[in-house]
């Protein structure tokens, strides 16, 4: 990847070299500069392992340990594999990484095969989906919505609460929030998060109450998803994805705004309908939705590069 | 990028396959699955060496549970709340060598029911003239549970009722009717529970209790002063009811050792045992919790409890356990243990436990590594209880699983708002008046009963629906006893608001069986924590008489084994709590034996 230099937040263009991100700061810049020499593609590996360490030692969090660790491994070495095939050198592996412990904590299936062929998915997808040398989905996100659809049956999403500590949880929000910022991607979670507040908020007013519910019985109950880890880790991990958001400070916060709209929408049909498989799934269905579509329109707004589909897009 | 069509080509292809290999599991899946196949018994007994036929109202039994109605501040999840209830436990109570059912009921000023078994066919209820059905009266709480017991060792079997309420006692007066002794027992005056058992923890030769809270027991449901006695968190709680364990005294009172005896657990228990697990003669104790991790209790010479849920490994992975029970699944003499959870497809897909011993360690290192999934007895939908025992009588314990939770209104369905509930944080899931209305709607309810057949390979195959278990009720208790002393298992179901089931089972005639009665004399006259290990055909299975085991239930005390075809049994093993090792040889196959513990 090509070293961020502005604060703005925008990057370099993309080459035609492996698709290296997934999760949002993963693809973030290498050093800026000779006094600060850490990589910080590492930063967001180490966040997300630091949460899942803790989290399984304080609260033990995981469905399967070794069903993690598949997941991990099959990203990883699915990346490894496809990157060989295609660009003839292996990628930087932090994106995998990501993707795959991702993976294995954000679906809960007891068997072991959901894990792999989710993290297969994810990182097939990073190579095949791909629109002018961009690919236009975050991966774990589409394959975490596919095998909600195709293997229903045998996956279901993260839904709980990692404990009950206030603590724990301002923890990882304030983490979150600073690792974010340090890389410049803390606007697109702030829009995202008090979208959801305000669409709460909405909601609670537009829901019929029932006898004796108040309007804070109902707000809390519709901000209540917001305060579980499935949310802090879609919010730091998959949102803020640089590679699959659009390039714009402007158009990332319009696109996480989008992002809680259509949740919003995904979530009154719940709310109203009988129907409520995206209801529930709501998060990732609006991203899987939203994200692509902005990212086409972007590329489709931007003047076709001379050197055909691998030719460098404009700035992201 | 190598951008070769080829490339592309192969690439999408590979993409396309992951795609269909969902597809492809579920459609081996499906196609292992037995459908309803006819009616005939020859040709199911052909196909799957038994059949199981629903027989209750032919037998004179028509009960039908209702539930409790409580604090109108819970009016709005009531049927989520009073979801719990109807349980059945067998017991012979009048020793006429015929088990009798005993089934509770939930509603303020309902009737238990003690359907006494008359050997033709015919059962009839007596709970009214033997003063045990009028218990769930208004102000003393309603029914969960029985467990049996001869805690006073005069030979007849004692009844501990146990309530979201009062927990009752009743003296059996040698089978023609019951005193309730509850005021000068002991007893704790309110427990919100909902798992009991009998057990003799300390080996003194009487029956001890232990009565596991669910609820916190500060609450009166009745009267809530507040709405914050959920759970206060969906995975992660521990702020239900507290433990009981009661020492029995000898003198008709029992003591509270709990704190003594390290029982401190406030998790949400909705299933316990109590197995010699170690092989140690002392009864460990399994917790099954509701909102949170199981807990194993070992006990340590009868002095003292100390949990290794972590240790062993069954204390990591927080689910909603409802039910515990234990059976010698391998037949290799070592218990495995069942936890049920929860399953809906594509919504919360925790999966049941099998806690299987790892080879290798034993004794104080014991592990447990869970099996459920390879061994196929992983999901039931929203499950409740289960019980081993051997259906087809092969030689190898199966497993009957019932379950569904709220079969309310087909067309709608509560898991929305449960998801947003569920995910939240304690302030918000901890308090019932922020948990949506539930109205007429259904959570995870028509669900189709398990019955899984051990195949002796480490696997089972499911074939409810093949061998007659078509039933779509709420299924919350299953016991097993050999009802009409036939040579074969039964199998009982209450189904909270639904009706008692009593499933006759047929056997193919070349399976043969031996069973056992026990009889305590230094160790309690129940035998209960008794363990008989058949030895036969280079094979052998233990199994111990329990004193509750699984969700609200209790097995007959008499131990049944199949054996297979042309079984020759090399020796009999009994192990009694005493102590005492009795070795039994040359037993006649095909008998019901009676087996008094040597002074």
């Amino acid at each position: 990847m090509i070293p961020d230099t502005k604060a703005s937040g925008i990057q370099k263009p993309p080459t035609s070299g492996p698709p290296v991100a997934t999760a949002a700061p993963a693809s973030m810049p290498a050093p800026q500069s000779k006094k600060f020499t850490f990589d910080q593609r590492y930063i967001p590996p180490i966040f997300i392992t630091l949460i899942l360490v803790v989290g399984q030692i304080t609260f033990g969090v995981l469905e399967s340990i070794p069903y993690t660790l598949a997941a991990i491994a099959a990203s990883i070495l699915m990346e490894m594999a496809l990157g060989m095939l295609f660009y003839k050198k292996i990628p930087h592996l932090a994106s995998a990484y990501i993707s795959g412990i991702s993976v294995g904590i954000l679906i809960r299936s007891p068997f072991w095969w959901p894990y792999i062929l989710c993290s297969a998915i994810a990182i097939t997808s990073k190579y095949l989906i791909r629109v002018r040398g961009r690919h236009i989905w975050n991966p774990s996100n589409l394959a975490i919505a596919v095998m909600l659809v195709i293997a229903y049956d045998s996956v279901a999403p993260l839904n709980i609460q990692w404990g009950n500590s206030h603590w724990a949880m301002l923890a990882i929000w304030v983490l979150g929030s600073i690792i974010i910022y340090r890389l410049k991607r803390f606007h697109i979670c702030a829009t995202y998060v008090i979208s959801f507040i305000a669409y709460a908020l909405l909601r609670s007013l537009i829901i019929p109450h029932g006898a004796g519910e108040t309007f804070s019985t109902l707000f809390l109950r519709e901000v209540a998803p917001i305060t579980g880890p499935m949310y802090q880790l879609f919010i730091f991990f998959m949102i803020t994805d640089p590679k699959t958001t659009v390039t714009t400070k402007k158009g990332q916060i319009l696109v996480a705004f989008l992002i809680a709209t259509m949740e919003n929408i995904l979530r009154l049909t719940g709310t109203f309908t009988d129907f409520h498989f995206f209801a529930i799934h709501a998060p990732y269905y609006a991203l899987f939705i939203v994200g692509p579509v902005a990212n086409l329109i972007e590329i489709w707004k931007t003047p076709r590069a001379p050197g055909g589909a691998n030719a460098p897009v404009p700035a992201k | 990028m190598i951008e070769k069509p080829s490339a592309r080509i192969a690439l999408t292809v590979f993409f396309l396959t992951l795609l269909c290999i969902p597809l492809a599991i579920r459609w081996w899946s499906t196609h292992r699955q037995p459908a309803a196949t006819s009616k005939d018994t020859s040709s199911i007994l052909s196909r799957y060496g038994f059949r199981l036929e629903e027989v209750s109202k032919a037998c004179g039994i028509d009960f039908v549970h209702q539930a409790p109605t409580l604090d109108p501040k819970l009016s709005h999840i009531m049927p989520h709340i009073a979801s719990m209830g109807a349980a059945v436990s067998i017991v012979d109570y009048d020793r006429d060598g015929l088990p009798d059912i005993y089934v509770t009921n939930s509603a303020e000023g309902s009737k238990n029911h003690l359907y006494h078994n008359l050997g033709n066919g015919k059962f009839e209820d007596v709970a009214e003239q033997m003063g045990i059905a009028d218990v769930n009266k208004p102000e003393t709480g309603v029914s969960m549970g029985a467990v049996w017991g001869d805690y006073d060792n005069d030979g007849y079997e004692d009844l501990l009722l146990y309530k979201w309420g009062r927990p009752e006692l009743f003296h059996n007066d040698k089978g023609k009717g019951f005193t309730r002794v509850t005021d000068t027992s002991g007893l704790p005056k309110w427990v919100n529970a909902n798992s009991a058992i009998w057990v003799d923890f300390d080996h003194d030769g009487k029956l001890d209790l232990l009565i596991a809270g669910y609820f916190d027991e500060k609450f009166d449901l009745w009267h809530l002063n507040t709405t914050k006695m959920m759970p206060e968190s969906f995975e992660y709680a521990e702020n239900g009811g507290r433990k009981y364990l009661l020492r029995n005294l000898g003198n008709g009172h029992f003591e509270d050792v709990t704190a003594r005896m390290g029982l401190n657990s406030r998790r949400w228990t909705l299933g316990v045992f109590a197995a010699d697990l170690r092989g140690t003669g002392y009864p460990d104790i399994f917790f099954a919790n509701d909102y949170g991790v199981s807990e194993l209790f070992f006990n340590e010479n009868g002095q003292h409890f100390r949990e290794v849920g972590k240790e062993t490994g069954v204390g990591y992975a927080p689910k909603s356990g409802m039910n515990a029970s234990f059976g010698d699944v391998m037949n290799n003499g070592r218990y495995c243990i069942y936890v049920s959870n929860i399953s809906e497809p594509g919504i919360l897909l925790q999966g049941n436990n099998l806690w299987v011993p790892k080879d290798g360690t034993s004794g104080d290192g014991i592990k447990y590594e869970n099996g459920a999934s390879a061994m196929g007895v992983e999901l039931g939908g929203w499950s409740f209880g289960a019980q081993f025992g051997d259906l087809n009588n092969d030689g190898w314990l199966d497993l009957y699983l019932v379950n569904g939770y709220i079969s309310g209104n087909k067309q709608r369905d509560y898991w929305y708002d449960f998801s947003k509930i569920a995910g939240g944080h304690s302030s918000i899931i901890s308090d019932a008046e922020r948990w949506p209305p539930i109205g007429d709607r259904s959570l995870g309810g028509y669900q189709q009963k398990k019955v899984w057949i051990n195949d002796g390979t480490g696997h089972f195959d499911e074939v409810a629906q093949g061998v007659g278990v078509t039933d779509l009720n709420d299924g919350r208790s299953v016991a097993m006893a050999d009802l009409w002393n036939r040579g074969v298992l039964d199998v009982v179901v209450a189904n909270q608001r639904g009706p008692l089931l009593l499933y006759k089972n047929t056997v193919a005639p070349e399976n043969r069986w031996i069973e056992f009665a026990l009889e305590g004399a230094q160790s309690n006259r129940s035998a209960i924590g008794a363990q008989v290990t058949v030895y036969w055909n280079g094979r052998q299975q233990a199994q111990e008489v329990s004193g509750g085991n699984g969700f609200c239930s209790q097995n007959d005390r008499r131990l049944h084994f199949g054996l297979g075809k042309d079984p020759h049994i090399e020796k009999v093993v009994v192990r009694w709590p005493s102590g005492k090792v009795q070795e039994l040889q040359n037993l006649e196959i095909g008998k019901l034996h009676t087996i008094k513990e040597p002074l």
